[in-house]
């Protein structure tokens, strides 16, 4: 194999191949036959055996909770685990915006297809057909179920459903409740997995991260989980894995995740042999409230429904620092509109957040860093009044003003874009399952359904997909197909690969702590240095100067991590700061993994924007000659260069060509 | 130093303070905790509480002690992960907001801070700061659901809910499980909790059905779980930090004495109802 990092201009570099590994299991037929067919060719396990299995699911965010519940109710024993101290707590909960569904309620043009199609073209045709196509099927399910249920979705006069409009789409296809979409979301499927536990079927446990999936007879058997109140590790078997513990955003430190949201569960799979699929696709989201100074912990994300009202714009003049109200409109420059005339302030979010960064750069940023845009909504409360923005955004405005201390109902709100979501994840094939037998990752750990750009209220669709009308289905072929006289019942946790993993865990620990005892630096210092170095080489705009500077600088950060970081406190105790010291481990080694992935991959696409790929109008240019394809690494060691699978895309329904929102 | 306005900063010109912590520090639940005195400096008036605490964590660790354990996750105000009591008052000063989401400029230079743990028979201490809350899922499994199996549901326009009644449902609906009603209550009392679950579900459709069952097993395992009763004293509405309203535990009550008076036997669960 060459130097990945080699400057060869060829685009078909050694370290890539259509791989034989990758198998993506992508039903034939028609797109709108595929799921109906596949459904009905995959085995069935009857519903007296399926208590003879036992099924671990880590996670319990909308994918997570909505899965233990299903599978709960289909009659396995499901084995679930949280990082927080309750299962309603997963960063689900902060989505704000809202729900797509293909439901056509407005009788405004939507259908599946179109649903499909938005999807397909917002990703930047980087995103497998046959996948988005059912996202897009069970979308209307989703909100049947989330209604029975008891969500408290937004309705009309009427008492029916009501629906709003998001980036992306010229259709009003979004179901939401106030700007607590997520919370509603996630309350109704926590709400269903405590039904289970009252069932006993789900038996829950709190408070433990994973930190190893353990394979045995190259089948994924269980996990060790670090219990964060004893500090002791634990072992669990089951007959399958799901691993539902969403995304890495938090590689960049200041992002709009939650604190504790982190890549352990899927870099520790990778290391075990799930192969990971484009860990550079991350979403910089356009209206997050911009950094204020060098204590912050993290962003905090403005709905993008604000933009159905709110209009983005910045002085036309570089350098004029007026105060908003003093610029008059005919000095304004109302970018979005001016230049996307047809989706508008609506365009995707990666087209809204590149042209926040040039307007920037161009120096009309406003606001004391000159890091951020207006958002008016003068225009929209003349036309409305202010109540009716109020009973839209009320939350936001006072979420906004709690933490700014300006009133955005009389100023324009200043927003920046922000790290907020990867598209990025474990490759997993259309039943969901990884490289690794019996590890199936669903949500925002997968990569399947986004491509290289999520559409707003498209991540909520997908975790609930994924875990109320996928995984129910997928996972009883996987089961129905293992030898039964392999079940769990025959494997215990005294199993030599339990054992071997623990002893190799507590050795790092081990280390960790040593190292710590001495060292200098603390985690959070660590970390915070971790994402400039992202934040600045990999991400809103990469070229291949900043990315190779980032392969430098973050395994020369991760030697000084193992050197000189300060934890204090026991490895087998309550200590927080040894669980940030492991997430940490994590992330040194994952954001290399992306910013390799981002070099390899010379074509622009979505959120993925590489300087050297480019149109004349600063538009993300695709290569789909060379480029067209999942990229899947393989981890092949420690100190080793992985292996870079191809999975390659066919588009047969939504026809290949330039993204436009003009 | 005084300051008028409270929302101008004085100390050293460019509006940095000074404040002195008073912080509850507890090993375990067994062992006996006490307050501990520190002081932080140069804290903006712009970033939130818990970035304060995070400035006096990262000092602790650089001399070598161990940093003060509390929970959070979102930051947002959202998970209802943050707790803490601040100055007597869980969530601190500013209504309707939770800890994580209070700034400083709240606070003036040179300022005395007490932060306590939510206190209640119901939430242990684990340590610090950070208690166990786990008895408010034990109430939801009791029976805070609507059974709806995956799958089951019908078209969902095929239930209509009344406006008003959704609304109603979605500001219950806005708890976020922080248990700051418990540790304002004298009684350390789940009823605001119960009573927007109640809410929530029960003023739609959907949730009538199994309305009953739902009020009174919630209402009997928060008994159990060592919450105490309702005396109306209305300080846990003062400090919700979602703004639940007090006739959510009205509802609760009503709900709970019609399912109880139409209960004809107290013997189990799957006792028949008139």
């Amino acid at each position: 194999m060459t130097d990945i990092n080699s400057n060869s201009n060829s685009n078909s570099n050694s370290n890539s191949n259509s791989s034989s590994k990758l198998d993506s299991k992508i039903p034939s037929g028609p797109i709108e036959k595929k799921w109906d067919e596949h459904r009905f060719n995959l085995k069935l396990v009857n519903p007296a055996n399926k208590r003879k299995y036992n099924v671990i699911i880590v996670g319990t965010g909308l994918a997570g909770a909505s899965a233990a519940a299903s599978l709960g109710e289909l009659g396995y024993n499901v084995q679930v685990f949280c990082l927080q101290d309750s299962p309603r707590r997963a960063h689900s909960i902060a989505a704000q915006g809202g729900i797509n569904a293909a439901k056509s309620y407005q009788n405004d043009g939507d259908s599946i297809w179109r649903l499909f199609y938005d999807t397909v073209k917002g990703g930047d045709y980087r995103a497998r057909e046959a996948n988005v196509y059912r996202l897009a099927q069970v979308s209307n399910n989703i909100i049947d179920q989330c209604a029975a249920q008891g969500v408290p979705f937004a309705r009309d006069y009427s008492g029916y459903l009501a629906n709003r409009s998001f980036g992306g789409a010229q259709v009003s296809r979004t179901f939401y409740a106030r700007g607590q979409t997520g919370q509603q979301l996630l309350i109704g499927a926590y709400q269903a997995l405590m039904r289970q536990r009252n069932d006993k079927k789900v038996k829950l446990y709190t408070r433990r991260e994973m930190l190893d999936v353990i394979i045995i007879d190259g089948k994924a058997r269980g996990i060790l989980v670090r219990n964060l109140i004893t500090g002791k590790i634990e072992r669990y078997v089951a007959d399958a894995v799901i691993l539902a513990t969403g995304g890495y955003g938090n590689s960049y430190f200041l992002s709009t995740n939650a604190m504790c949201s982190n890549g352990s569960a899927i870099w520790r799979a990778h290391k075990r042999g799930a192969f990971f699929a484009n860990p550079c696709f991350t979403q910089i989201h356009p209206t997050c409230i911009p950094m204020s100074g060098d204590h912050q912990s993290k962003l905090t994300l403005m709905s993008e429904s604000l933009r159905n009202d709110g209009r983005v714009w910045v002085p036309a003049r570089a350098g004029d620092k007026r105060p908003a109200n003093q610029i008059p409109e005919s000095e304004r420059d109302y970018y979005l509109e001016r230049i996307y005339p047809s989706f508008g302030n609506l365009v995707p979010r990666d087209v809204a957040s590149r042209n926040a960064k040039l307007q920037c750069d161009a120096g009309k940023g406003v606001g004391s860093t000159g890091l951020a845009v207006f958002l008016d909504f003068a225009h929209a409360i003349k036309r409305d009044g202010e109540d009716k923005i109020r009973a839209r955004y009320g939350n936001l405005f006072e979420m906004y003003e709690r933490i700014t201390a300006e009133n955005p109902y009389k100023n324009p709100m200043r927003i920046y874009p922000a790290v907020h979501y990867t598209m990025g994840g474990l490759w997993v094939d259309y039943n969901l399952m990884s490289t690794i037998p019996g590890l199936f990752v669903l949500g925002e750990a997968n990569f399947s359904d986004h491509g290289a750009n999520r559409l707003g209220a498209s991540a909520l669709m997908q975790g609930l997909a994924d875990g109320y009308f996928v995984i129910p289905y997928t996972i009883g072929d996987y089961l129905a197909r293992l030898n039964t006289s392999s079940t769990s019942e025959k494997i215990d946790t005294n199993n030599t690969s339990f054992a071997n993993s623990e002893k190799e865990l507590n050795e790092e620990i081990r280390k960790l702590m040593s190292v710590g005892s001495r060292g200098k630096k603390t985690t959070t210092e660590f970390h915070r240095e971790l994402g400039k170095i992202m934040w600045s080489n990999v991400g809103m705009s990469r070229s291949e100067g900043t990315l190779k500077s980032a392969l430098t600088e973050i395994p020369r950060l991760r030697e000084e991590f193992w050197k000189d970081v300060k934890i204090t406190g026991k490895g087998d105790d309550l200590n927080v700061e040894l669980e940030h010291a492991l997430r940490l481990r994590d992330f040194l080694e994952l954001n290399e993994l992306m910013t390799r992935d981002a070099l390899e991959r010379k074509e622009s696409c979505g959120g993925h924007f590489r300087d050297e790929s480019q149109t004349k109008d600063n538009e993300a240019l695709r290569d789909d000659e060379n480029f067209c394809h999942v990229a899947a690494w393989e981890y092949t060691g420690e100190g080793k260069m992985p292996i870079r699978h191809k999975e390659e895309l066919k588009f047969e329904n939504v026809h290949l060509s330039q993204r436009s929102y003009k | 130093m005084s300051n008028m306005n409270g929302h101008e900063h004085n100390g050293n010109g460019n509006g940095e303070m000074t404040l002195f912590l008073k912080i509850w520090r507890q090993k375990c639940c067994s062992e006996k905790g006490k307050m501990c005195e520190y002081t932080v400096k140069g804290i903006s008036p712009d970033i939130s509480f818990l970035e304060m605490l995070d400035i006096l964590n990262q000092d602790l660790i650089k001399r070598g002690e161990e940093p003060v354990v509390f929970d959070h996750d979102c930051r947002e105000g959202i998970c209802g992960a943050c707790s803490l009591v601040i100055n007597g008052i869980p969530h601190g000063p500013e209504v309707l907001t939770t800890t994580c989401q209070l700034h400083m400029r709240k606070f003036k230079d040179g300022d005395t801070i007490v932060i306590e743990p939510f206190r209640a028979k119901a939430f242990p201490v684990i340590r610090d700061l950070m208690v166990d809350r786990v008895a408010l899922d034990e109430i939801i499994t009791s029976g805070g659901y609507i059974s709806a199996n995956t799958g089951a549901a019908p078209e969902a326009n095929s239930i209509p809910v009344r406006q008003e009644n959704a609304e109603l449902s979605m500001d219950a609906a806005a708890c976020v499980g922080c248990g700051a009603c418990v540790a304002a209550c004298n009684n350390a009392s789940a009823m605001l909790f119960v009573g927007a679950k109640v809410s929530h579900l029960g003023l739609l459709p959907q949730g009538e059905i199994e309305g009953r069952e739902r009020v009174y097993n919630m209402v009997k395992k928060m008994d159990e779980l060592g919450f105490g009763n309702c005396t109306n004293e209305a300080e846990c509405e003062a400090v919700c930090p979602k703004g639940i309203k007090l006739s959510n535990i009205a509802r609760l009550n009503r709900q709970f004495a019609l399912s109880s008076f139409l209960k004809k036997d107290d013997g189990g669960l799957k006792q028949e109802w008139n």
